[in-house]
């Protein structure tokens, strides 16, 4: 009887109307809007805080130090080292990802096997996809072990006979983890390049191929340029998530030896759990932020002009 | 009949809260079940959940994950309610507030702490109690060394050295193993500085580090690297982690190794018919004097954000009682914390029987517990001696130098 009355009298009052017509879809949008705010704005506001104080944490009565914590980790040497370590992973998993992803979407989507070739092939190519880091981690930590796998293959076909220690040694390190990584990352640009090229029209082959255009000129001049928005943002987001790489990098070499392999995200940890300088550990975190800001930025103008 | 069936799940909603109120679950979190035998701490638990209705929950995970998330939990204020510590840990989760004034604790419980073999204690309060302790001695492949012709146990650096290049020459595996993973450093408390303590050595003064003109640490960092530069250490140690070092240990890689008692378990499954012995660690030459022995405990903690502090202190005690803890230390082959507890060895590892001898002709020593940011320390003398090994540092004075330097900061 009460809910008749009220609504009743919302339905007299405009205002009131206006006000519950305007506020629906915001009603629609508040628990995605809650989660977001607990999840993401929360978590961002108390790193970026942090990092503006002397230590957070352990300390109970934490001060205001500005900028210091940023100038301490800017003038830091292995800062620098691990910028330019990541810079180097980062790059060359991100080439490596969208070389091999294209090669094997390429070859699952030709015409010369059949469906059920393809299928078997699909489902091995997507393999290292299946692997939680961990896993993939302890996999090639076994491999790439002085006694492993890889130094006896390279014994028996003669190309080396000494025992490389592929993880320990400071100048083998970080390609070692580098191409790990590409290895497990590749099979997402291989589903998504594959799922992009069945969906561009035969059309524009047939009409390349009247044009006299070879397999070559198809592939830079049809494909490409086809494929370029989902290119686009599969490198965006893969740089994004390759930065944070973490706990493939942790297992097998902790960012050693001798910071080899440091990268930001194994410097930050460092910097948090082992030092318990959690507002450095936040002003790191707020730097490499910054830069996901600036490809996040891109990535979403990248978008809307695809629109 | 609305009514009555709204006023019965009424009820019975609160009937189902208020047990969910009594129900005590203890969250228990360590690397220990890993190492032990299978079913032990399980059963540890159940037996004191049917004395005292508190449930405990394990969550076990190796040794280094076990550190990891007990860190990231100290930082979040989500640490399990029971910790499994290292002696290395105490010092910043209690400068943290992150774990819990035990001697605040056994005194509101009226427990008596002088059956307790060692309290590892900061600012003068007891954080850590050492349930049950290792020793760390030398293990010894038997066979490799027969098989490289070396008769007798190496007693003094030249004797081990020379143990080592025979196994080199005559066998295919390596003298002896040494983890210095990044990620986890301990390498340089377990297996680098034991050489020094053995040796009757110190790296700290007055509780200070003291690494610059240290005699016997100089000597011991290039004893240390001229096993590096005659190949007579395993290679790939830069990388290697403890589990990996005993992979090698066990797969018959290497000779010697210095490791934990706890890893008899693990070598006894993974290789049963391996030959093995424990020894003392060679020595200084000329070092007459009695040994340091490295001691790690499986210490444990009570979470400060555990909202059940008197149930984690009783579950401590429980542990800590004679039977319990002598049960515990028969099963991790392991020496009690607790000094009434009576372990019968008789049914224990001979290679445990033989250590448990060396322990007893010598004193425990572990000076990285109770340190500052101790992990932080050990992977700043870690990355450093990489360095002075592959000459990039060009002396070992500078090298210390650099790390005393580094170390104070942390102080």
């Amino acid at each position: 009887m009460k809910n008749v009355t009220a609504q009743s009298e919302r339905g007299k009052n405009p205002r009131l109307r206006a006000i519950f017509k305007h506020s629906t879809p915001y009603l629609y949008l508040a628990p995605t809007l809650i989660l977001m705010i607990v999840l993401l704005a929360v978590p961002i506001f108390m790193v970026i805080k942090y990092s503006f104080y002397d230590n957070v944490i352990i300390n109970k009565n934490p001060v205001l130090v500005g900028l210091e914590n940023y100038k301490t980790i800017l003038s830091d040497v292995r800062f620098h080292k691990a910028v330019k370590n990541t810079l180097y992973f980062v790059g060359v998993s991100v080439v490596g990802h969208l070389i091999i992803g294209m090669s094997f979407s390429l070859l699952l989507n030709n015409r010369v096997f059949g469906p059920k070739t393809k299928g078997i092939f699909r489902v091995i190519y997507a393999l290292p996809w299946m692997f939680t880091g961990a896993v993939i981690a302890i996999l090639w930590q076994m491999m790439l072990n002085p006694n492993g796998v890889i130094n006896y293959l390279l014994s028996v076909t003669g190309i080396s006979s000494t025992k490389i220690a592929w993880l320990s040694d400071r100048s083998y390190a970080l390609g070692a983890v580098t191409f790990m990584n590409i290895w497990a990352g590749y099979p997402f640009f291989m589903v998504s390049i594959l799922a992009g090229l069945q969906g561009i029209s035969e059309d524009l082959y047939e009409a390349a191929s009247i044009d006299g255009a070879n397999v070559f000129q198809q592939f830079f001049h049809v494909t490409i340029p086809q494929l370029k928005p989902i290119l686009i943002s599969l490198l965006t987001l893969d740089f994004v998530w390759t930065i944070f790489q973490f706990d493939l990098i942790w297992i097998t070499t902790g960012g050693g030896p001798v910071y080899a392999t440091e990268t930001l995200s194994t410097y930050i940890y460092k910097q948090g759990f082992s030092r318990f300088q959690y507002s450095l550990a936040s002003a790191t975190a707020g730097l490499v932020l910054l830069a996901c800001t600036i490809i996040a930025i891109f990535y979403a103008r990248q978008q809307k002009e695809g629109v | 009949m609305k009514k009555y069936l709204t006023v019965a799940l009424v009820g019975l909603m609160l009937l189902a809260m208020s047990s969910v109120g009594m129900a005590v679950t203890l969250e228990f979190q360590q690397w220990w079940e890993v190492e032990l035998p299978a079913g032990v701490l399980r059963g540890i638990a159940d037996e004191f959940t049917a004395q005292t209705g508190i449930e405990i929950q394990l969550l076990s995970n190796p040794y280094a994950d076990t550190n990891t998330q007990i860190a990231a939990g100290a930082a979040t204020g989500t640490m399990a309610d029971v910790v499994g510590l290292d002696g290395a840990w105490v010092y910043d989760y209690a400068k943290q507030g992150a774990i819990s004034n035990l001697s605040a604790l056994m005194e509101k419980r009226g427990y008596n702490d002088a059956q307790l073999s060692d309290q590892i204690k900061v600012d003068g309060a007891t954080y850590m109690i050492p349930v049950v302790n290792f020793a760390y001695p030398m293990l010894v492949n038997v066979d490799l060394l027969k098989e490289a012709g070396v008769t007798e146990m190496p007693k003094t650096w030249s004797e081990f050295k020379a143990a080592a290049q025979a196994v080199v020459n005559n066998t295919n595996a390596y003298g002896w193993v040494i983890p210095l993973s990044t990620s986890s450093p301990s390498g340089i408390q377990n297996q680098f500085m034991s050489w020094l303590w053995a040796s009757g050595g110190f790296m700290l003064r007055d509780g200070r580090p003291d690494l610059v003109d240290n005699e016997k640490l100089i000597k011991t960092v290039e004893f240390v690297k001229s096993l590096f530069d005659e190949n007579l250490i395993a290679p790939g140690a830069y990388s290697m982690t403890e589990a990996t070092m005993v992979e090698e240990f066990v797969n018959g890689r290497v000779a010697f190794m210095t490791t934990s008692l706890a890893h008899i378990n693990l070598i006894r499954q993974g290789a049963p018919n391996l030959n093995f012995q424990a020894i003392p660690l060679p020595v200084m030459d000329g070092y007459e004097g009695q040994s340091g022995v490295v001691v790690a405990n499986w210490g444990i903690g009570i979470a400060a954000n555990s909202k059940y502090q008197d149930e984690a202190m009783q579950f401590i005690e429980y542990l800590m009682s004679p039977e319990v803890n002598a049960r515990l230390a028969e099963a991790a082959n392991a020496f009690p914390g607790n000094i009434y507890a009576e372990p019968d060895y008789s049914a224990a590892d001979p290679v445990f029987v033989d250590s448990y001898e060396i322990f007893k002709d010598s004193y425990a020593i572990n000076e990285f517990t109770g340190l500052p940011t101790s992990e932080h320390l050990m992977r700043i003398f870690n990355d450093h001696l990489q360095l002075y090994i592959e000459g990039d540092i060009k002396s070992v004075d500078s090298m210390l130098e650099m790390i005393q330097e580094q170390w104070v900061r942390a102080f």
